[in-house]
């Protein structure tokens, strides 16, 4: 017999309790893991930014734009690698809860800039070449069924009318950051018919991407670019790529701010739970803790006993909860998949998930063990159970 | 009989009731030969209890010194009292006090995970102190399996199982049938006479103090010589 046994047949002792309470702890587990990478996946483009990327949109605000004769005079500022443009599309596909963001963009450039977008090179040619091609991430095209080849229309919003494009590759996310959901076409194709439908939007950008030499250089950089166009007609602002989505992440970030509370508030209830188990435990078993120091164990070996049974039970929550996490995620991932473009359960998550599990056992554990202890052995012997 | 194993000097045992201070036991000092089977006797609330559990270590005196095998328990500190209790007394209680989720064996074997020994040397031990009480049958019995004689006759086995040399006893026969009891009684008399443990025994039970070889009376915190009734 050892004293780990003991722990096992004592968790055993009231099935139903330890059930529940294991039970409980899965579930807030699981929902603290979810929150989390809820939270995650909103900041999830910020995360993917790169710092060798500059954005500049016009001044003023991001619904007006940029004459694309801009990027002739950005290229010669000094630091400046690359640069490339687009435009916020906003086409719907068949009907409006479909959405996913698409983009009309100078190809060649682009994907220069956007090295975390791998495309087989027969692809990247064949999009390169045909001004009604798009490409599209693998999981927006897994979720559509899309096959290379075939004609898909957008809905205009913003650009009135019905647009084909035809699929011409499926591009990977080179990191777990990376965003498999978006539609990207042509910009040409897209100037061409605005030259005719709303000539005053023709040969205009929405915002354009910079690609910069040293991450170092960024403020210097972008201090230039705006210089540049000071005083011009459609005055710039240029800022880093990630903070130019953060930009729209902060818009939320009291929601966001919300469910990070609420993730905390719910390990918060378990604590409690777990604590009241533990210490529901520990008074009816202290005749028998009693017992066990007159025997001549010692405060060591109880607190062990009782910290023993308050960590199984909640490491066996957390184990199941986490375990549960992964396909809850998964059907997240799936149901929500236009609005959380990259939904993965972290590392991070799983650590923060084992470090909340520790803080109840150790938090539920805590006051049973202290009084147990403190309990001096004929007092505890006359408590009868 | 022959030296003093337990020798008690002056001692003083009261409990604190909010500000109200109960004195128990009152300026008591005695003496118990080694090889003794004592009974201790009283009324119920004259301190028996209270003075088994100073003489067995798991209690404090207010003052006096109890010395036991030549040790002042009363200056030990908690842990080495812990300690000095594992290897010099065994308990039995009234209810028996078994640890329900563990079998006959388990709960004899338990003192004996606080010492050195192996996996093997325990076994032997808990078969010889399961063999001594005569319940080698009932070894993967759990307490609740077991009626109240048997779980009885387990204690006594994890009260002997690491030796001791003094077995303290509150009431043991107190929840047994008359049958029960007188069994009991034989196993602890054996005990001493062949396994010269001493023994001291609280008991209400005249007929179970007629097994002890001598007989001590508390009466409201002091002792008497003889009894001034027999109504126990
Ligand atoms: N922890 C305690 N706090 C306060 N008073 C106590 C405590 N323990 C015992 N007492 C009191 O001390 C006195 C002696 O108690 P003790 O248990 O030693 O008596 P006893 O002789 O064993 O009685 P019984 O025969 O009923 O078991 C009683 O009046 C009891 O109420
Ligand atoms: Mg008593």
């Amino acid at each position: 017999m050892h004293l780990l046994n003991l722990l096992f047949r004592n968790v055993l002792r009231h099935k139903l309790r330890s059930a529940l309470t294991i039970a409980a702890v899965a579930v807030a587990i699981l929902a603290f893991g979810i929150l989390r990478t809820v939270v995650g996946a909103w900041y999830v483009g910020v995360e993917a930014s790169s710092a060798n990327r500059l954005v500049t949109r016009n001044a003023i605000s991001l619904i007006f734009y940029l004459p694309i004769s801009y990027k002739e005079k950005m290229q010669t500022i000094p630091g400046v690698k690359n640069v490339s443009y687009g435009n916020w599309f906003g086409g719907i596909y068949i009907d409006e809860k479909n959405f996913f963001p698409n983009f009309a963009i100078e190809p060649k450039g682009y994907l220069e800039l956007y090295p975390e977008l791998v495309l087989k090179e027969e692809d990247k040619k064949a999009f390169i070449k045909d001004r009604k091609g798009f490409i599209a991430g693998k999981k927006l095209v897994e979720r559509f069924g899309w096959n290379i080849g075939d004609t898909v229309t957008l809905k205009g919003t913003i650009f009135q009318g019905n647009w084909d494009f035809i699929l011409r590759g499926i591009y990977r996310g080179r990191d777990k950051s990376t965003d498999e959901t978006t539609f990207l076409f042509h910009w040409d194709y897209l100037n061409e018919r605005v030259r005719k439908n709303m000539p005053a939007l023709a040969d205009h950008a929405g915002y354009f991407v910079i690609g910069i030499k040293d991450p170092s250089m960024a403020a210097e950089i972008s201090r230039a670019v705006d210089m540049t166009f000071k005083n011009s007609l459609a005055e710039t602002l240029t800022e880093t790529e990630r903070a130019f989505n953060l930009s729209f992440v902060a818009m939320t970030e009291a929601i966001v701010i919300a469910i990070e509370l609420v993730s905390y508030v719910v390990i918060f209830i378990i604590m409690a739970v777990a604590a009241n188990t533990m210490a529901m435990t520990a008074r009816e078993r202290r005749a028998e803790y009693a017992i066990f120091k007159t025997l001549g164990f010692r405060g060591i070996h109880i607190a062990s006993m009782i910290y023993g049974e308050s960590f199984l039970i909640t490491m066996l929550g957390c184990a199941i909860g986490v375990a549960v996490s992964y396909p809850v995620a998964n059907a997240f991932s799936s149901e929500l998949g236009a609005y959380f473009p990259v939904f993965n359960i972290s590392g991070e998550t799983i650590f923060m998930d084992v470090v909340a599990s520790v803080v109840v056992a150790l938090a539920a554990g805590f006051f049973p063990t202290l009084r147990a202890v403190k309990t001096n052995i004929a007092q505890g012997l006359r408590s009868k159970t | 009989m022959s030296e003093p194993i337990v020798l008690v000097k002056n001692l003083l045992k009261s409990y604190r009731r909010g500000s109200e201070i109960i004195p128990v036991l009152e300026d008591i000092s005695f003496a118990i030969d080694r090889g003794d089977f004592l009974a201790l006797m009283g009324p119920s609330g004259s301190g028996k209890s209270t003075l088994l559990n100073l003489l067995a270590g798991i209690d404090y005196p207010d003052s006096g010194e109890i010395i036991v095998g030549g040790i002042d328990i009363s200056a030990l500190s908690e842990t080495q009292l812990s300690m000095w209790r594992a290897l010099n007394v065994g308990f039995i209680f009234q209810f028996y006090n078994l640890i329900p989720v563990l079998t006959a064996f388990e709960n004899v074997e338990l003192p004996l995970l606080l010492s050195p020994l192996s996996r093997k040397q325990r076994r032997s031990h808990v078969e010889a102190a399961l063999e001594i009480v005569n319940l080698m049958d009932r070894l993967n019995h759990y307490p609740s399996e077991l009626s109240g004689g048997q779980q009885q006759r387990v204690a006594i086995a994890r009260a002997i199982v690491s030796d001791p040399s003094i077995i303290v006893a509150d009431e043991p026969t107190g929840d047994l049938d008359r049958a029960s009891a007188v069994d009991i009684l034989e196993l602890m008399s054996n005990l001493n006479r062949e396994f010269s443990k001493t023994i001291i025994m609280v008991t209400h039970d005249p007929r179970a103090a007629k097994r002890a070889r001598s007989i001590m009376y508390l009466d409201k915190g002091t002792l008497k010589d003889a009894p001034a009734e027999s109504a126990f």
